[in-house]
């Protein structure tokens, strides 16, 4: 994920771009949002890791930590678009349920292909995006009501379909998508060098990449980070990714669900930042009245974004039942509240507008790992619940407190 | 007791650099309607305000009298206590609740915080019979017209014992009919003893019901004239209102202008919810290559809603009649085609329609028109700062760059970005919409540079003002507006601040008369 550069925005200093040159401290400052959630992050997973005794960062936990929480960041990722234009979605639960049950009865009842039963299943999270979409965007019902009837619509469906009964075992290509892992071609043995070469490409395409983004700044004669710190940082940048795919390769290597995550996170990133669509979804949630003047079709603009949504919980809906193998009419119960957390924790402005792919990916991990953290610790569901529920408040205060100081 | 129920003295109101009101003296007589009269802006509203304790003792100079006695409020409860209430020109009704709901509201007869309904709906029944509203106290306000909620709030004011009503532009929504109906009610209530200041434009209506008129001018009381013994007319009133000095305050420039390029015809436009009420009646207007043609008109006159239903019929339903460009129909249907044919719109209310406040320059100077920094739909950022940088340094906006969040700018330099935003879309007609409202004198001029730039290109420009010495300024050709329709052309050479005032104040009720 790519946190947007900002060059340093000071009222005071009266210096043009061109001349401006960028502290560390000014950098902190500006990204001060975005930062200080990573920080948090890195604290709570650093404390996690001393009170259970080093098992957090252990290969086996941090495998763990990624299958466990895929679901929710898909959902985080779709949700961060919605909350963005100014909406909410409170039906990826049920809409997850819902797929999940269709993609049991196709593939468990009626042996349909993995391919085609994932294909229908997507189709059918589109759809279901669709017609919410359109109430919200076309009809103008407050999302909030739209996706609280589809949240009580898909559960009850979902009971429907499944008649109260759960459905298992799912094929063992479907369970992969979930549980499974690139097979190591190097065969390594103890060490899983596939990943470790994976881990070298990634780190050496990021460098490439900030090299041309440079370049390219220097040509065009804007400011840009001095070149010691600019190799500082794709150093540690690369040192993160090196170490983090070190760790998985100590154990069974990547997981499959790492693979599409990650590409979901690069796209919509992309998407959000670089692309028109991006900018457009980002100025609804600013200023609906100002993106319409601005001939921005603020309508179809809104409904896309909720069958995004759809399609994305459908996705989470299927890598659910693949983890659990079984479609339950009890499956994504309360994901989307998690999801909702996880953006808000991640930075998302609950008057849309503000927000990133890349925060409600962070603000997931939080949770993820407080969850984790938590449950090795051996402390209830009770006290977890009661403990991310603060958390999610002191984020969203600190956030406020941060906007007050910053006006 | 004095004869005067109010005596103003030496008011002066500070705004952080403004002086909205400068040693204004206002006295109204007991017993009699007393009319404020004056241009936009020429601090009607806020002396009120300071009157009924909006902005309270201590945040102005000068003193108030109220039957004699020095009167010093801390906020609107303790002025409504003696009896002094204001209507403001938008109605502080809540639709959902009933008549007899509204009029108590705040005001309830209740004992021990339980409110007593028989006693409500009696009075109520009382007070509607006085202002002659034949309606049951259970209908929901939201039900009403605006004519008939109008008096609800009249009702409302008199369960309050009003001794001194406020009445700011009450018949500004009202159709001929309701205006009427309400001026003689007020003249109704006069009989029973009460006193009322009224702010009007309508100036027709001042004739009929005021008894004095008092006329401010730029936050300064101009005169006070007494309807029966003064010689006032019409003329008169307008002098008041009109008459200052011209400084330069305009870049001077010769006009070149070239063929008709835009035209409307035949427009006509209904309001989006009372949906038979006309907003634009019959407008037809054009527009020459490189000319700055102006709209004058008061508020309400109908010149935004002309702007906005021309701008991809952001305004109003039913909308009838044809837009030409280059002698061509085109197709102005929704935003994004309005500007694909060229056409720009800069929005009255900047903060509100314009600018997405949270965001940077540069996002918000490219948003109309960001296929022209894309390629296949992914925005060159580079390109994009490059720009806007452009527009930063050629209209002089005060920031440290493009990244800066447009909130934290001057009303003046937001203005600028807003303009920057427009010229990027390179349209060939600007409707420009207030374009120097709340900016400091300065900024102005540079605003105005820039509306002249953009005429010598060859673009057309329209421009709305409220500020007659703007219009007469700026426009080559000037039309005025006057409850939704066009009731005068007059070109630069012609236009006086009398001549547009009398079109503007000119009513159907006149011309039938």
């Amino acid at each position: 994920m790519e946190a947007p550069m900002r060059k340093a925005v000071h009222r005071s200093s009266g210096q043009s771009v061109e001349n401006q040159r960028l502290s560390i401290g000014q950098m902190i400052k500006n990204n001060m949002r975005s930062s200080s959630m990573v920080i948090a992050l890195i604290l709570i997973m650093l404390l996690f890791q001393v009170l259970t005794g080093g098992i957090l960062l252990r290969p086996l936990n941090i495998t763990n930590l990624i299958l466990q929480n895929s679901y929710i960041l898909v959902l985080a990722v779709g949700m961060m678009l919605v909350i963005i234009t100014g909406h909410i979605d409170l039906s990826v639960g049920s809409v997850a349920a819902f797929v999940g049950a269709l993609a049991g009865i196709l593939m468990v009842q009626h042996h349909a292909s993995v391919w085609l039963t994932m294909l229908i299943c997507l189709l059918l999270g589109a759809l279901i995006g669709a017609w919410q979409g359109f109430w919200v965007a076309y009809v103008k019902i407050p999302s909030f009501i739209v996706t609280l009837a589809g949240m009580l619509l898909f559960r009850g469906l979902t009971m429907v379909i499944l008649e109260g009964q759960s459905i298992a075992p799912f094929p063992k290509t479907f369970q992969n998508m979930s549980s499974g892992f690139l097979p190591d071609v190097f065969h390594g043995g103890e060490i899983h060098l596939f990943t470790i070469v994976i881990g070298v490409a990634a780190s050496l395409l990021f460098i490439v990449l900030e090299w041309r983004k440079r370049n390219s700044q220097k040509k065009y004669g804007f400011a840009v980070n001095p070149a010691p710190m600019f190799a500082l940082k794709l150093a540690a940048i690369a040192a993160v990714i090196m170490i983090f795919t070190y760790i998985l390769a100590t154990y069974e290597g990547i997981p499959t669900i790492l693979v599409i995550l990650a590409a979901l996170i690069i796209a919509y990133s992309f998407v959000a930042n670089r692309t028109v669509v991006g900018r457009h979804i980002y100025a609804i949630g600013g200023n609906e009245k100002a993106a319409q003047l601005s001939g921005i079709k603020t309508k179809r603009v809104t409904f896309w974004v909720f069958v995004n949504m759809g399609v994305l919980a459908a996705l989470s809906g299927l890598i659910f039942a693949a983890r659990l193998n079984a479609a339950t009419p009890k499956a994504g119960n309360l994901f989307e509240l998690d999801a909702i957390a996880a953006c808000f924790i991640g930075g998302a402005s609950a008057y849309g507008g503000v927000g990133t792919i890349g925060g409600a990916i962070i603000g997931g991990l939080v949770m993820g790992v407080m969850n984790n953290g938590m449950s090795l610790l051996g402390l209830g569901i009770d006290w977890q619940q009661a403990i991310k529920g603060l958390v999610l408040l002191i984020a969203v205060a600190f956030d406020i407190y941060n906007k007050n100081k910053a006006s | 007791m004095s004869e005067f129920i109010l005596e103003m003295r030496g008011i002066t109101k500070q705004f952080p650099g403004v002086k909205a009101l400068d040693n204004v003296n206002l006295k109204v007589r007991e017993g009699e309607i007393h009319a404020l009269c004056g241009e936009n802006g020429a601090g009607k509203s806020t002396l009120m305000k300071v009157l009924s304790g909006v902005y309270p003792y201590g945040t102005y100079d000068g003193e108030i009298l109220f039957k004699g006695d020095v009167c010093r409020f801390k906020d609107i409860k303790q002025s409504e206590q003696l009896g002094i209430v204001i209507i403001h020109q938008e109605l502080a009704l809540i639709p959902y609740l009933s008549i007899a709901e509204n009029i108590f509201l705040g005001n309830e007869r209740a004992k021990k915080g339980i409110i007593n309904w028989n006693e409500t709906i009696a009075q109520t029944k009382k007070l509607l019979q006085k202002v002659g509203l034949d309606e049951s106290p259970h209908t929901p306000v939201g039900q009403l017209g605006v004519g008939k909620q109008q008096l609800v709030e009249i009702a409302k004011a008199l369960a309050k014992e009003v001794k001194l009503l406020i009445l700011d532009e009450p018949t500004a929504a009202l159709n001929e009919d309701d205006s009427e109906n309400l001026l003689n009610l007020l003249l109704e209530l006069k009989k029973q003893g009460l006193s009322a200041i009224i702010i009007s434009h309508k100036l027709n209506e001042i004739a009929k019901v005021a008894d004095s008129i008092t006329i401010l001018r730029d936050g300064k009381t101009i005169e006070t004239l007494d309807m029966k013994h003064d010689e006032v007319t019409e003329d008169r009133i307008i002098r008041g209102m009109v008459g200052r000095d011209l400084t330069n305050r305009y870049p001077t420039r010769t006009p070149k202008i070239g063929e008709i390029i835009f035209e409307v015809k035949n427009w006509t436009v209904y309001h989006p919810v009372y949906s038979e009420r006309k907003v634009i009646d019959d407008v037809n207007l054009s527009i020459r290559r490189g000319e700055i043609v102006g709209i004058a008109g008061l508020m309400g006159a109908g010149r935004t809603e002309l702007a906005m239903s021309i701008f991809g019929r952001s305004y109003g339903k039913k909308i009838s009649g044809e837009i030409w460009k280059n002698g061509v129909k085109i197709d102005v249907s929704d935003v994004s085609k309005a500007i694909a044919n060229g056409i720009a719109y800069v929005t009255e209310d900047r903060k509100g329609n314009g600018l997405i406040l949270i965001e940077d320059i540069r996002k918000n100077i490219t948003l109309s028109r960001l296929g022209k920094i894309s390629n296949h739909f992914v925005v060159d950022e580079n390109q994009e700062i490059v720009q806007s940088e452009r527009f930063r340094d050629q209209f002089k906006i005060k920031t440290p760059s493009v990244f800066q969040k447009v909130e934290a700018l001057s009303g003046g330099n937001q203005q600028k970005v807003v303009l920057s935003k427009w010229i990027f879309a390179e349209p060939d007609i600007l409707i420009l919409d207030e374009p120097t409202r709340g900016i400091d004198v300065g900024a102005k001029y540079e605003i105005y540079t820039i509306i002249q730039q953009l005429a010598d290109e060859g673009k057309g420009i329209l421009m709305i003002s409220s500020e007659l010495p703007e219009i007469l300024g700026m426009c080559d050709r000037i039309y005025v507006m006057s409850e939704g329709r066009i009731t005068g052309e007059v070109s630069r050479e012609d236009a006086t601040q009398e001549k547009l005032m009398r079109l503007m104040t000119k009513t159907a009720i006149q011309e039938g008369a």
